[in-house]
Protein backbone atom coordinates (compact mmCIF):
# COMPACT_ATOMS: atom_id res chain seq x y z
CA UNK A 1 0.00 0.00 0.00
CA UNK A 2 1.21 3.47 -0.92
CA UNK A 3 0.32 6.32 1.43
CA UNK A 4 -0.40 9.66 -0.22
CA UNK A 5 -0.12 12.15 2.60
CA UNK A 6 -3.17 14.40 2.84
CA UNK A 7 -2.36 17.50 4.87
CA UNK A 8 -4.66 19.87 3.01
CA UNK A 9 -2.14 21.00 0.41
CA UNK A 10 -3.87 20.25 -2.87
CA UNK A 11 -3.35 18.16 -6.01
CA UNK A 12 -3.85 14.85 -4.20
CA UNK A 13 -6.37 13.65 -6.70
CA UNK A 14 -3.96 13.99 -9.62
CA UNK A 15 -1.26 12.09 -7.77
CA UNK A 16 -3.74 9.40 -6.75
CA UNK A 17 -5.05 9.03 -10.31
CA UNK A 18 -1.52 8.67 -11.62
CA UNK A 19 -0.73 5.92 -9.11
CA UNK A 20 -4.02 4.21 -9.90
CA UNK A 21 -3.30 4.35 -13.62
CA UNK A 22 0.00 2.54 -12.97
CA UNK A 23 -1.93 -0.28 -11.31
CA UNK A 24 -0.90 0.31 -7.69
CA UNK A 25 -3.22 0.63 -4.75
CA UNK A 26 -2.98 3.66 -2.54
CA UNK A 27 -4.48 5.32 0.48
CA UNK A 28 -4.96 9.06 0.82
CA UNK A 29 -4.38 9.60 4.50
CA UNK A 30 -3.45 12.02 7.26
CA UNK A 31 -3.03 9.31 9.90
CA UNK A 32 0.49 8.85 11.27
CA UNK A 33 -0.01 5.08 11.72
CA UNK A 34 -0.97 4.59 8.08
CA UNK A 35 2.08 6.56 6.95
CA UNK A 36 4.35 4.49 9.18
CA UNK A 37 3.06 1.15 7.89
CA UNK A 38 3.01 2.11 4.18
CA UNK A 39 5.35 0.44 1.69
CA UNK A 40 5.96 3.82 0.10
CA UNK A 41 5.02 7.38 0.99
CA UNK A 42 4.23 10.23 -1.38
CA UNK A 43 4.23 13.77 -0.01
CA UNK A 44 2.55 16.03 -2.57
CA UNK A 45 1.89 19.67 -2.10
CA UNK A 46 1.21 23.07 -3.53
CA UNK A 47 0.74 26.30 -1.63
CA UNK A 48 2.52 27.98 1.22
CA UNK A 49 5.36 26.26 3.09
CA UNK A 50 4.63 27.77 6.50
CA UNK A 51 1.01 26.68 6.44
CA UNK A 52 2.00 23.23 5.21
CA UNK A 53 4.51 22.79 8.08
CA UNK A 54 1.90 23.82 10.63
CA UNK A 55 -0.55 21.29 9.15
CA UNK A 56 2.04 18.51 9.34
CA UNK A 57 2.78 19.43 12.96
CA UNK A 58 -0.89 19.62 13.92
CA UNK A 59 -1.57 16.21 12.34
CA UNK A 60 1.42 14.63 14.11
CA UNK A 61 3.05 13.78 10.78
CA UNK A 62 6.48 15.33 11.28
CA UNK A 63 8.00 12.45 13.28
CA UNK A 64 6.51 9.69 11.07
CA UNK A 65 7.83 11.35 7.90
CA UNK A 66 11.29 11.71 9.43
CA UNK A 67 11.19 8.06 10.51
CA UNK A 68 10.13 6.75 7.09
CA UNK A 69 13.01 8.61 5.47
CA UNK A 70 15.52 7.71 8.22
CA UNK A 71 14.69 4.04 7.57
CA UNK A 72 15.28 4.66 3.87
CA UNK A 73 11.84 3.47 2.88
CA UNK A 74 10.60 4.60 -0.53
CA UNK A 75 9.57 8.24 -0.27
CA UNK A 76 8.60 10.68 -3.01
CA UNK A 77 8.27 14.43 -2.38
CA UNK A 78 6.52 16.51 -5.04
CA UNK A 79 7.00 20.28 -5.45
CA UNK A 80 6.33 21.72 -1.99
CA UNK A 81 6.94 18.14 -0.82
CA UNK A 82 10.55 18.59 -1.99
CA UNK A 83 10.98 22.00 -0.41
CA UNK A 84 9.67 20.84 2.96
CA UNK A 85 12.54 18.34 3.20
CA UNK A 86 15.05 21.14 3.69
CA UNK A 87 16.01 22.81 6.95
CA UNK A 88 14.42 26.15 6.15
CA UNK A 89 12.84 28.25 3.42
CA UNK A 90 13.02 31.92 2.54
CA UNK A 91 9.29 31.84 1.88
CA UNK A 92 7.05 33.88 4.17
CA UNK A 93 10.01 35.77 5.62
CA UNK A 94 11.67 32.52 6.72
CA UNK A 95 10.07 29.29 7.86
CA UNK A 96 11.56 26.20 9.46
CA UNK A 97 10.99 22.96 7.50
CA UNK A 98 11.54 19.25 8.18
CA UNK A 99 15.35 19.39 8.19
CA UNK A 100 15.80 16.04 6.46
CA UNK A 101 18.09 17.37 3.72
CA UNK A 102 20.80 19.92 4.51
CA UNK A 103 20.41 23.14 2.62
CA UNK A 104 17.79 25.77 2.16
CA UNK A 105 14.94 26.86 -0.07
CA UNK A 106 15.41 30.10 -1.96
CA UNK A 107 13.25 32.41 -4.04
CA UNK A 108 13.80 32.27 -7.81
CA UNK A 109 15.88 35.26 -8.92
CA UNK A 110 14.17 38.46 -10.11
CA UNK A 111 13.99 39.32 -13.80
CA UNK A 112 11.88 36.40 -14.98
CA UNK A 113 8.21 35.65 -14.57
CA UNK A 114 7.34 34.07 -11.26
CA UNK A 115 5.89 31.50 -10.75
CA UNK A 116 8.08 29.49 -13.09
CA UNK A 117 5.12 27.87 -14.84
CA UNK A 118 5.16 25.42 -17.70
CA UNK A 119 7.27 22.69 -19.27
CA UNK A 120 11.01 22.83 -18.83
CA UNK A 121 13.90 20.43 -19.34
CA UNK A 122 15.40 18.27 -16.63
CA UNK A 123 19.06 17.50 -17.26
CA UNK A 124 20.40 14.30 -15.70
CA UNK A 125 23.25 14.91 -13.24
CA UNK A 126 23.63 11.24 -12.29
CA UNK A 127 23.08 7.87 -13.88
CA UNK A 128 20.27 6.21 -11.98
CA UNK A 129 17.48 3.68 -12.61
CA UNK A 130 14.93 6.39 -11.71
CA UNK A 131 15.62 7.76 -15.22
CA UNK A 132 14.89 4.51 -17.02
CA UNK A 133 12.98 5.31 -20.21
CA UNK A 134 13.39 9.04 -19.64
CA UNK A 135 15.83 10.85 -21.87
CA UNK A 136 18.22 13.53 -20.69
CA UNK A 137 16.67 17.01 -21.06
CA UNK A 138 13.11 15.67 -21.31
CA UNK A 139 10.36 18.18 -20.43
CA UNK A 140 8.40 18.13 -17.18
CA UNK A 141 5.71 20.46 -15.83
CA UNK A 142 6.71 23.06 -13.24
CA UNK A 143 4.76 25.53 -11.10
CA UNK A 144 6.80 27.14 -8.34
CA UNK A 145 8.39 30.31 -7.04
CA UNK A 146 11.02 28.75 -4.74
CA UNK A 147 13.64 26.05 -5.22
CA UNK A 148 15.66 23.81 -2.94
CA UNK A 149 19.43 24.08 -2.80
CA UNK A 150 21.06 21.01 -1.19
CA UNK A 151 24.41 21.55 0.52
CA UNK A 152 25.56 18.20 -0.80
CA UNK A 153 25.57 18.65 -4.56
CA UNK A 154 25.84 14.89 -5.08
CA UNK A 155 22.14 14.69 -4.14
CA UNK A 156 21.22 16.66 -7.26
CA UNK A 157 19.84 14.11 -9.73
CA UNK A 158 18.18 16.56 -12.10
CA UNK A 159 18.91 20.16 -12.94
CA UNK A 160 16.78 22.77 -14.70
CA UNK A 161 17.54 26.22 -16.00
CA UNK A 162 15.33 29.19 -15.18
CA UNK A 163 17.44 32.31 -14.87
CA UNK A 164 19.81 30.09 -12.90
CA UNK A 165 20.41 26.36 -12.90
CA UNK A 166 18.56 24.83 -9.95
CA UNK A 167 17.99 21.39 -8.45
CA UNK A 168 14.77 20.09 -9.99
CA UNK A 169 15.17 16.55 -8.69
CA UNK A 170 17.08 15.04 -5.82
CA UNK A 171 17.78 11.42 -4.98
CA UNK A 172 19.25 9.98 -1.77
CA UNK A 173 18.83 6.23 -1.46
CA UNK A 174 15.11 5.54 -1.69
CA UNK A 175 14.29 9.20 -1.18
CA UNK A 176 13.25 10.90 -4.42
CA UNK A 177 11.91 14.42 -4.70
CA UNK A 178 11.01 16.56 -7.69
CA UNK A 179 10.35 20.27 -8.00
CA UNK A 180 8.18 19.49 -11.03
CA UNK A 181 4.87 17.63 -11.02
CA UNK A 182 5.18 14.12 -12.49
CA UNK A 183 1.38 13.73 -12.26
CA UNK A 184 1.03 16.68 -14.65
CA UNK A 185 3.88 15.69 -16.96
CA UNK A 186 2.08 13.23 -19.22
CA UNK A 187 3.57 9.85 -20.05
CA UNK A 188 7.07 10.65 -18.80
CA UNK A 189 5.70 11.73 -15.44
CA UNK A 190 3.91 8.41 -15.08
CA UNK A 191 7.12 6.67 -16.11
CA UNK A 192 8.98 8.43 -13.30
CA UNK A 193 6.47 7.30 -10.67
CA UNK A 194 6.62 3.82 -12.16
CA UNK A 195 10.42 3.76 -11.87
CA UNK A 196 10.27 5.01 -8.29
CA UNK A 197 7.82 2.29 -7.25
CA UNK A 198 9.57 -0.43 -9.23
CA UNK A 199 13.00 0.30 -7.80
CA UNK A 200 11.53 0.85 -4.35
CA UNK A 201 10.29 -2.72 -4.54
CA UNK A 202 6.63 -1.78 -4.13
CA UNK A 203 4.24 -4.50 -5.23
CA UNK A 204 1.53 -3.79 -7.78
CA UNK A 205 -2.13 -4.21 -6.93
CA UNK B 1 14.74 26.71 -21.13
CA UNK B 2 11.09 27.21 -20.26
CA UNK B 3 9.02 26.31 -23.30
CA UNK B 4 6.09 28.31 -24.65
CA UNK B 5 2.78 26.61 -24.00
CA UNK B 6 0.16 25.77 -26.64
CA UNK B 7 -3.26 25.48 -25.05
CA UNK B 8 -6.40 24.31 -26.82
CA UNK B 9 -9.64 25.63 -25.33
CA UNK B 10 -12.78 23.51 -25.30
CA UNK B 11 -16.09 25.32 -25.01
CA UNK B 12 -18.43 23.01 -23.16
CA UNK B 13 -22.17 23.26 -22.65
CA UNK B 14 -24.27 20.66 -20.84
CA UNK B 15 -21.33 18.28 -20.93
CA UNK B 16 -20.76 18.56 -24.68
CA UNK B 17 -18.08 20.32 -26.71
CA UNK B 18 -19.61 23.15 -28.66
CA UNK B 19 -17.63 23.83 -31.80
CA UNK B 20 -16.49 20.30 -32.43
CA UNK B 21 -15.69 18.85 -35.80
CA UNK B 22 -15.62 15.26 -36.85
CA UNK B 23 -12.05 14.25 -36.19
CA UNK B 24 -11.61 10.88 -37.80
CA UNK B 25 -9.79 9.66 -34.71
CA UNK B 26 -12.76 10.32 -32.47
CA UNK B 27 -15.80 8.16 -31.98
CA UNK B 28 -17.72 11.13 -30.55
CA UNK B 29 -16.45 14.60 -31.44
CA UNK B 30 -18.76 16.14 -28.87
CA UNK B 31 -17.29 14.28 -25.93
CA UNK B 32 -14.92 16.64 -24.08
CA UNK B 33 -13.10 13.80 -22.36
CA UNK B 34 -12.31 12.09 -25.64
CA UNK B 35 -11.25 15.36 -27.28
CA UNK B 36 -9.07 16.24 -24.28
CA UNK B 37 -7.31 12.88 -24.54
CA UNK B 38 -6.72 13.45 -28.26
CA UNK B 39 -5.19 16.88 -27.66
CA UNK B 40 -3.00 15.39 -24.97
CA UNK B 41 -1.73 12.72 -27.38
CA UNK B 42 -1.05 15.44 -29.97
CA UNK B 43 1.16 17.31 -27.53
CA UNK B 44 -1.06 19.98 -25.96
CA UNK B 45 0.79 21.54 -23.02
CA UNK B 46 -2.34 22.26 -21.02
CA UNK B 47 -6.09 22.21 -21.55
CA UNK B 48 -8.75 24.79 -20.81
CA UNK B 49 -12.40 23.88 -20.38
CA UNK B 50 -14.75 26.80 -20.61
CA UNK B 51 -18.26 26.11 -19.34
CA UNK B 52 -20.29 28.39 -21.56
CA UNK B 53 -23.71 27.62 -20.18
CA UNK B 54 -22.65 27.92 -16.60
CA UNK B 55 -26.18 27.64 -15.28
CA UNK B 56 -26.09 26.18 -11.82
CA UNK B 57 -28.00 23.00 -12.68
CA UNK B 58 -25.47 22.20 -15.37
CA UNK B 59 -22.48 22.81 -13.13
CA UNK B 60 -22.77 19.22 -11.96
CA UNK B 61 -22.28 18.01 -15.53
CA UNK B 62 -19.05 19.99 -15.75
CA UNK B 63 -17.78 18.40 -12.56
CA UNK B 64 -18.29 14.98 -14.17
CA UNK B 65 -16.46 16.11 -17.31
CA UNK B 66 -13.52 17.35 -15.24
CA UNK B 67 -13.41 14.19 -13.16
CA UNK B 68 -13.58 12.01 -16.28
CA UNK B 69 -10.75 13.95 -17.89
CA UNK B 70 -8.56 13.79 -14.79
CA UNK B 71 -8.80 9.99 -14.91
CA UNK B 72 -7.15 9.84 -18.30
CA UNK B 73 -5.25 13.00 -18.99
CA UNK B 74 -2.11 13.84 -17.03
CA UNK B 75 -1.44 17.40 -18.13
CA UNK B 76 -2.65 20.58 -16.41
CA UNK B 77 -6.32 21.38 -16.73
CA UNK B 78 -7.92 24.79 -16.18
CA UNK B 79 -11.67 25.15 -15.78
CA UNK B 80 -13.58 28.40 -16.12
CA UNK B 81 -17.04 29.75 -16.79
CA UNK B 82 -19.55 30.78 -14.20
CA UNK B 83 -17.39 30.20 -11.14
CA UNK B 84 -18.55 32.67 -8.50
CA UNK B 85 -17.37 31.50 -5.12
CA UNK B 86 -14.72 29.64 -3.18
CA UNK B 87 -17.10 26.67 -3.09
CA UNK B 88 -17.40 26.70 -6.89
CA UNK B 89 -13.61 26.71 -7.15
CA UNK B 90 -13.23 23.91 -4.63
CA UNK B 91 -15.75 21.78 -6.52
CA UNK B 92 -13.68 21.98 -9.70
CA UNK B 93 -10.30 21.55 -8.00
CA UNK B 94 -11.52 18.53 -6.08
CA UNK B 95 -12.90 17.05 -9.29
CA UNK B 96 -9.38 17.18 -10.71
CA UNK B 97 -8.86 20.66 -12.20
CA UNK B 98 -5.44 22.16 -11.51
CA UNK B 99 -6.49 25.77 -11.96
CA UNK B 100 -9.72 27.71 -12.02
CA UNK B 101 -10.33 30.74 -14.20
CA UNK B 102 -12.53 33.51 -12.90
CA UNK B 103 -13.72 36.44 -14.97
CA UNK B 104 -16.96 38.29 -14.19
CA UNK B 105 -16.95 37.24 -10.54
CA UNK B 106 -13.45 38.64 -10.08
CA UNK B 107 -14.53 42.04 -11.38
CA UNK B 108 -17.71 42.14 -9.31
CA UNK B 109 -15.89 40.93 -6.21
CA UNK B 110 -12.10 41.38 -6.50
CA UNK B 111 -11.56 39.95 -3.00
CA UNK B 112 -12.48 36.57 -4.49
CA UNK B 113 -9.02 36.52 -6.11
CA UNK B 114 -7.31 37.04 -2.76
CA UNK B 115 -9.48 34.52 -0.95
CA UNK B 116 -8.98 31.93 -3.69
CA UNK B 117 -5.21 32.46 -3.68
CA UNK B 118 -5.05 32.21 0.12
CA UNK B 119 -7.15 29.06 0.10
CA UNK B 120 -5.71 27.16 -2.85
CA UNK B 121 -2.49 28.99 -3.75
CA UNK B 122 -1.92 31.64 -6.42
CA UNK B 123 -0.86 29.00 -8.92
CA UNK B 124 -4.49 27.78 -8.98
CA UNK B 125 -6.04 31.15 -9.69
CA UNK B 126 -6.23 32.32 -13.29
CA UNK B 127 -7.90 35.66 -13.86
CA UNK B 128 -9.48 35.73 -17.30
CA UNK B 129 -10.35 39.07 -18.81
CA UNK B 130 -12.21 40.13 -21.94
CA UNK B 131 -10.83 43.42 -23.21
CA UNK B 132 -11.98 45.67 -26.02
CA UNK B 133 -10.15 48.65 -27.40
CA UNK B 134 -11.77 51.95 -26.51
CA UNK B 135 -13.61 53.35 -29.53
CA UNK B 136 -11.84 56.04 -31.50
CA UNK B 137 -8.40 54.86 -30.55
CA UNK B 138 -6.37 53.27 -33.32
CA UNK B 139 -6.02 49.51 -33.21
CA UNK B 140 -2.25 49.72 -32.81
CA UNK B 141 -0.16 52.33 -31.10
CA UNK B 142 1.03 55.07 -33.43
CA UNK B 143 2.81 58.40 -33.15
CA UNK B 144 -0.50 60.25 -33.20
CA UNK B 145 -1.88 58.01 -30.48
CA UNK B 146 0.86 56.35 -28.52
CA UNK B 147 -1.51 55.12 -25.84
CA UNK B 148 -4.38 53.01 -27.03
CA UNK B 149 -6.62 51.90 -24.20
CA UNK B 150 -8.64 48.79 -23.60
CA UNK B 151 -11.72 48.39 -21.46
CA UNK B 152 -12.64 45.26 -19.55
CA UNK B 153 -16.06 43.68 -20.21
CA UNK B 154 -17.93 41.13 -18.13
CA UNK B 155 -20.76 38.66 -18.69
CA UNK B 156 -19.19 37.08 -21.74
CA UNK B 157 -18.30 40.44 -23.24
CA UNK B 158 -21.76 41.92 -22.94
CA UNK B 159 -21.21 44.49 -20.19
CA UNK B 160 -18.61 47.26 -20.17
CA UNK B 161 -17.09 47.92 -16.76
CA UNK B 162 -15.27 51.22 -17.34
CA UNK B 163 -12.12 49.54 -16.01
CA UNK B 164 -8.88 49.90 -17.89
CA UNK B 165 -7.50 46.49 -18.88
CA UNK B 166 -3.88 47.23 -17.91
CA UNK B 167 -4.99 48.59 -14.53
CA UNK B 168 -7.20 45.60 -13.93
CA UNK B 169 -4.40 43.19 -14.88
CA UNK B 170 -2.09 44.89 -12.39
CA UNK B 171 -4.70 44.81 -9.68
CA UNK B 172 -5.62 41.17 -10.28
CA UNK B 173 -1.98 40.15 -9.90
CA UNK B 174 -1.54 42.24 -6.76
CA UNK B 175 -4.55 40.41 -5.32
CA UNK B 176 -2.94 37.05 -5.97
CA UNK B 177 -3.72 35.92 -9.53
CA UNK B 178 -1.07 33.40 -10.59
CA UNK B 179 -1.72 33.76 -14.30
CA UNK B 180 -3.73 35.98 -16.65
CA UNK B 181 -5.79 34.82 -19.61
CA UNK B 182 -6.21 37.86 -21.83
CA UNK B 183 -8.84 37.72 -24.57
CA UNK B 184 -9.15 40.48 -27.13
CA UNK B 185 -12.81 40.96 -27.97
CA UNK B 186 -11.82 42.87 -31.10
CA UNK B 187 -9.83 39.95 -32.41
CA UNK B 188 -11.81 37.00 -31.03
CA UNK B 189 -13.56 34.94 -33.67
CA UNK B 190 -12.03 36.80 -36.61
CA UNK B 191 -8.95 34.64 -37.13
CA UNK B 192 -6.99 37.73 -38.14
CA UNK B 193 -4.41 37.52 -35.37
CA UNK B 194 -4.13 38.21 -31.66
CA UNK B 195 -4.18 41.79 -30.33
CA UNK B 196 -0.41 41.97 -30.00
CA UNK B 197 -0.29 45.39 -28.39
CA UNK B 198 -2.76 44.50 -25.65
CA UNK B 199 -0.93 41.24 -24.95
CA UNK B 200 2.49 42.88 -24.89
CA UNK B 201 1.45 45.73 -22.60
CA UNK B 202 -0.04 43.39 -20.05
CA UNK B 203 2.79 40.87 -20.28
CA UNK B 204 5.38 43.60 -19.70
CA UNK B 205 3.36 45.04 -16.86
CA UNK B 206 2.90 41.94 -14.69
CA UNK B 207 5.32 39.36 -13.34
CA UNK B 208 3.01 36.37 -13.75
CA UNK B 209 2.56 34.40 -16.98
CA UNK B 210 0.15 35.74 -19.60
CA UNK B 211 -1.88 33.58 -21.97
CA UNK B 212 -2.88 35.30 -25.21
CA UNK B 213 -6.34 34.51 -26.48
CA UNK B 214 -8.61 35.51 -29.33
CA UNK B 215 -7.87 35.83 -33.02
CA UNK B 216 -5.66 32.89 -33.97
CA UNK B 217 -6.10 31.99 -37.61
CA UNK B 218 -2.65 31.09 -38.88
CA UNK B 219 0.60 29.67 -37.58
CA UNK B 220 2.19 33.09 -37.98
CA UNK B 221 -0.42 34.55 -35.60
CA UNK B 222 0.67 32.19 -32.83
CA UNK B 223 4.31 33.04 -33.47
CA UNK B 224 3.56 36.78 -33.34
CA UNK B 225 1.66 36.49 -30.05
CA UNK B 226 4.68 34.82 -28.44
CA UNK B 227 7.36 37.05 -29.97
CA UNK B 228 5.74 40.47 -30.47
CA UNK B 229 3.01 40.03 -27.87
CA UNK B 230 5.52 38.50 -25.42
CA UNK B 231 2.93 35.99 -24.27
CA UNK B 232 4.03 32.99 -22.25
CA UNK B 233 1.35 30.79 -23.74
CA UNK B 234 -1.18 30.92 -26.57
CA UNK B 235 -4.72 29.70 -26.39
CA UNK B 236 -6.74 28.78 -29.44
CA UNK B 237 -10.03 27.07 -30.12
CA UNK B 238 -11.22 27.18 -33.72
CA UNK B 239 -7.95 26.37 -35.49
CA UNK B 240 -7.72 23.14 -33.52
CA UNK B 241 -11.38 22.19 -33.39
CA UNK B 242 -11.95 22.69 -37.09
CA UNK B 243 -8.82 20.74 -37.83
CA UNK B 244 -7.15 23.67 -39.64
CA UNK B 245 -3.93 22.85 -37.80
CA UNK B 246 -3.02 20.08 -35.43
CA UNK B 247 -1.15 20.89 -32.24
CA UNK B 248 1.77 18.92 -33.62
CA UNK B 249 1.87 21.16 -36.73
CA UNK B 250 1.80 24.29 -34.59
CA UNK B 251 4.68 23.08 -32.48
CA UNK B 252 6.81 21.97 -35.39
CA UNK B 253 6.29 25.34 -37.05
CA UNK B 254 7.24 27.25 -33.90
CA UNK B 255 10.28 25.05 -33.32
CA UNK B 256 11.43 25.78 -36.88
CA UNK B 257 11.23 29.46 -36.04
CA UNK B 258 13.37 28.93 -32.93
CA UNK B 259 10.59 29.17 -30.35
CA UNK B 260 11.23 26.74 -27.50
CA UNK B 261 8.37 24.22 -27.44
CA UNK B 262 7.88 20.75 -26.02
CA UNK B 263 7.88 18.33 -28.95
Amino acid sequence: MIAIVDYGAGNLRSVAKAIEKLGYSYLVTAEPERVLEAEAVILPGVGAAGEAMRSLERLGLVAPLRQVIAEDRPFFGVCLGLQLLFAATEEGGGERCLGIVSGRVRRLPPGLKVPHMGWNQVGHKIRHPIFQGISDEANFYFVHSYYGEPEDSSLVAGETEYGIPFCSMLVRGNLVATQFHPEKSGELGLQLYHNFLLFGGVRRG
Amino acid sequence: MLTKRIIPCLDVTAGRVVKGVSFVQLRDAGDPVELAALYDREGADELVFLDITASSDERRTMVDVVAGTAEQVFIPLTVGGGLRSIDDMRLMLEAGADKVAINTAAILEPSLIRRGADKFGSQCIVVAMDAKQVAGAPYMASLSNPSPRWEVYTHGGRRPTGQDAIDWATKAVSLGAGELLVTSMDADGHQTGYDLELTRRISEQVEVPVIASGGAGTLEHLYQALVVGKADAVLAASIFHYGIYSIRQVKEYLAQRSIPVRL
